[in-house]
């Protein structure tokens, strides 16, 4: 079959929901392509709450945010095409994708790419050890448990103190499954303070920073897991050898942003986006963790809203940017969102710190702006809003963080 | 019958041979699956023939059976890909033995290979070192995936007749007339007219059973990284010039895209320890970054594997009649899968016929060309949705990274897959960057609808792999 639309959103889950949801709201007709047989992506087989508290309001679980969305889009005219995948995205604006009933195209005037992204993997650590069975990302182990209802361990170790491990370490001991820690190679924890709270300390449950895992063992199975101490420059220190004796160890070790199909957009490694988010190709917008990976949901949906925004008044021939001014990492800044800024419009800037302050000062320069917050770690965003300014010459803004005494 | 032991790329490959003339032909694989042990993890090259030293056995087959693969491709449809290959001189050292590889080649009767000068060179890779001064060129030299060939030589032998059997482990042979009688760990038995032992890393001790002594064996391991497709490394196999002991760590293209670097080469005690080590994955690093200085291994890597070499003191092929009418096929180290067809025509056509006397027939009835269900994603799109008119499940994607169907991974289950491992190796689902993150849920939930196994009963590989250990609750 041949389809064609303004808009074409390739992803279902927060931000491509949103997305479509705003490109119909601004007048485009819109497709909504979810490979999954669902849509919600990561937010189904999130059943824990705290979702939902920036962009509705409430505190939800990822089922009920998804459903929230899901109810929106249900009074709107969004085509919406399930257990569909995209083969091929190219430049003259046409998608190809398969589902069960054959191969189509989908001709478009925009594209929002929100795809989300994949776990790193253990295997990608290359750690030495066996090769055995019993190591799963922290997002498979919760598939297997929340939705198939099937239990992948009896004892287990944690790698990664992000929220998915933190929020997996809570779910696994209320299981029955035995957690006998978690393992962080940096000296603070990788996630949300509210998670180590709810899902360590109330449990029980040892958080060891500055730690790494060495090495694997086990017969076909895991059996065990070996874990040094390092020192600042992440390198072992010997003799500070633990061995935990787990069936499974459990990893969640960074989220890489997913950018297939689109092979022809700036990267790095996610989508390179304006304030807009625009991509460096005008007609593809894209938005959520396949361009950065956000902390919360709620941050993604409101990214896609733009996106889809953006997208529709595009495809109706009503965005065009004239200017693009550069925002560029200053002093101690890792993570910047966006890239590029349309002047005209407003900017919502998320940024992640370099290293850990106890007070620290980010500065938007030459705009003036500046910002203190009370701690900060590059595990947290931080959020910074710029409103429009117009400086025809202006070609680059710069954004640092330094430590306030 | 004809008992071959050992459904690795060899002993299928005989089998299958065999077959061409009887029918009664069976495999008997001690793991629970086949092309698991030795041709599982190698660096999956056809060599080109021209390093091994001249008058060895290993030279006498290289060459022969790096040719046969055109022929093995295509009656067998699996992936060959001819890439070619360099040995490269990163200094004035190594020029000496690019001449020494020169006359080499000269001797094993290889004629395709070329001198490139640093120019040509680093025009065919530019990602090579730059300091290097000189490659010793093979186009001849190919890249495949070894388990596919042995998967597709299996199936050739069970659709004309024969019968590939696994979890069968022989512990006992009794001689029986001029016949052997064979016991397997399972409490079976069978009764061969003839025995092709080709058990790996195993061969010396099954000849034993035989009453045979061959060269003894042992395990030697290489350690590999995988990397990913996202950045373009290499076109061809980069080797470093070799030393005595190895042909060096090196730098390839796999068939589906992605690249390896390894291997090591570390005498081990153990024929069962696969672990990958600190110092072994380091030095691969290493030596791979000699080469090609630009892989990225804090990024692009997808996982680390070790596989084993059977060696022997010898460093050399056995192939022989033992006592009675068996014959080992042992010490098959590199270039074991180049040589292997053309050892299978050397077993059937001399070994059986001509030393052991046995008068064979080619069979009229024989089928020479075994199909594959091609992956989808490499056919046509006209041709795919024709598929899936006929079969929904041919749009259904289950892997995404290496786009893989729900109808590729039935078939495999259809055709005897049980493990995970099994539907990886027979369709690459879960073989890519996320390492099965999206899919090996779906695939054991598949697995398990298609076999009627529990979930607790479908494994990763081997007995004790087990992934679930119980449903969460009751329902």
């Amino acid at each position: 079959m041949k389809y064609e639309t303004d808009v074409v959103v390739l992803g279902g889950g927060g931000g491509g929901m949103a997305a479509a949801k705003a490109a119909d709201k601004n007048g485009a007709n819109v497709i909504l392509i979810e490979r999954e047989e669902e849509n919600g992506g990561v937010l189904n087989q999130c059943i824990h709450n705290g979702f939902g508290i920036h962009y509705y309001r409430k505190d939800l679980t990822g089922p009920e945010f998804k459903e929230t969305l899901q109810e929106e889009l249900a009074n709107t005219n969004i085509k919406i095409l399930n257990s569909a995948f995209v083969l091929n995205v190219n430049k003259d604006k046409q998608l190809t994708f398969v589902n069960h009933k054959g191969i189509h195209e989908i001709k478009t005037k925009a594209l929002v790419m929100a795809t989300g992204a994949r776990e790193r993997h253990f295997n990608s650590l290359a750690v030495p050890g066996d090769r055995v069975a019993g190591i799963f990302t922290a997002g498979v182990a919760q598939k297997y448990i929340n939705l198939q209802n099937l239990k992948p361990a009896n004892s287990a170790l944690i790698v990664g103190s992000g929220d998915i491990g933190l929020i997996m370490a809570r779910r696994l001991h209320l299981e029955g499954i035995e957690v006998k820690g978690v393992v962080e190679i940096l000296p603070y924890p990788g996630g949300l303070e509210r998670n180590v709270q709810q899902c360590l300390r109330d449990y029980n449950i040892p958080l060891y920073l500055s730690h790494t895992v060495t090495r694997v063992e086990g017969n076909k199975r895991l059996s065990k897991v070996y874990v040094s101490q390092v020192d600042e420059n992440r390198q072992v220190i010997p003799n500070t050898e633990k061995v935990f004796n787990v069936d499974a160890l459990i990893t969640s070790v960074g989220l890489i942003p997913l950018t297939d199909p689109v092979k022809f957009v700036e990267t790095g490694p996610g989508f390179i986006t304006s304030n807009t988010n625009q991509t460096s190709e005008d007609w593809i917008f894209a938005a959520g963790n396949c361009t950065v990976v956000f902390d919360l949901v709620d941050y993604v949906s409101r990214e896609g809203e733009k996106a889809g925004k953006y997208a529709a008044l595009y495809s109706q021939n009503q965005y065009f940017p004239e200017q693009k001014v550069k925002v560029k990492k200053g002093k101690n800044i890792n993570i910047l969102h966006p890239m590029y800024i349309d002047p005209n419009e407003r900017t919502k800037l998320y940024l992640r710190v370099s290293k850990t302050f106890k007070r620290v000062e980010v500065t938007v320069e030459p705009l003036g702006i500046k910002m203190i917050e009370e701690e900060a770690r590059p595990s947290e965003m931080i959020e910074i809003s710029i409103k429009p300014f117009k400086d025809k010459n202006l070609k680059e803004i710069e954004v640092s963080a330094r430590e306030l005494g | 019958m004809i008992a071959v032991i050992g459904a690795g790329i060899v002993g299928s490959l005989i089998a299958r041979e065999i077959n061409k003339y009887i029918e009664d032909v069976y495999i008997f694989e001690a793991k629970n699956r086949i092309a698991a042990g030795v041709t599982k993890g190698n660096s999956a090259i056809i060599h080109g023939g021209y390093d091994d030293e001249p008058g060895s056995v290993r030279a006498e087959f290289c060459y022969r059976g790096n040719k046969l693969y055109d022929e093995i491709s295509q009656e067998l449809s699996v992936e060959v890909k001819r890439v070619g290959s360099h040995v490269v001189a990163l200094n004035e050292d190594d020029l000496k033995v690019i001449d020494e590889l020169e006359k080499k080649a000269i001797q094993n009767g290889v004629k395709e290979y070329e001198i490139l000068d640093k120019a040509e060179l680093l025009e065919m890779e530019p990602n090579l070192n730059k300091s290097a001064l000189r490659s010793l060129y093979c186009p001849i030299a190919a890249i495949t995936e070894p388990w596919e060939a042995v998967i597709q030589a299996a199936k050739s032998v069970e659709i004309n007749g024969g019968k590939v059997l696994k979890n069968k482990k022989l512990v006992e042979v009794k001689k029986k007339d001029n016949k052997f009688e064979l016991f397997f760990e399972d409490g079976s038995s069978y009764i061969a007219d003839l025995v092709i032992n080709a058990a790996g890393l195993y061969a010396d001790e099954v000849a034993k059973l035989f009453g045979d002594e061959i060269p003894y064996i042992f395990p030697r391991k290489g350690e590999y990284i995988l990397l990913g497709k996202d950045v373009k490394y290499v076109n061809s196999v980069i080797f470093p010039t070799p030393s005595k002991i190895t042909k060096g760590c090196l730098v390839m293209p796999t068939v589906d895209g992605g690249y390896l670097a390894g291997p090591t080469a570390q005498n081990i005690k153990s024929k069962q320890d696969l672990s990958t080590t600190q110092e072994g994955l380091l030095e691969v690093k290493e030596k791979s970054l000699r080469l090609v200085p630009t892989l990225d291994f804090s990024r692009n890597v997808v996982k680390t594997f070790a596989g084993l070499r059977p060696e022997t003191k010898e460093k050399d092929f056995y192939i022989d009649v033992g006592g009675g009418n068996v014959i080992h096929v042992s010490g098959i180290r590199s270039p074991g899968l180049t040589a292997a067809p053309a050892i299978a025509k050397y077993v059937v056509e001399y070994l059986i016929q001509e030393k052991l006397h046995i008068n064979l027939e080619k069979r009229k009835n024989y089928i020479n060309h075994i199909e594959k269900v091609p992956h989808l994603v490499e056919e046509d799109y006209e041709h795919w949705k024709r598929v899936i008119q006929e079969d929904p499940d041919a749009g259904e994607m289950i892997c995404y990274c290496n786009k893989i169907t729900k109808k590729e991974i039935k078939e495999a289950i259809k055709n005897g897959a049980r493990t995970l491992d099994d539907v990886k190796f027979a369709t690459r689902a879960s073989f890519g960057e996320c390492q099965g993150s999206f899919c090996i849920p779906k695939i054991l939930k598949i697995i398990s609808e298609e076999t009627g196994l529990r979930p607790e009963e479908v494994l990763q590989n081997e007995k004790g792999s087990w992934i679930i250990n119980s449903e969460v609750r009751a329902i």
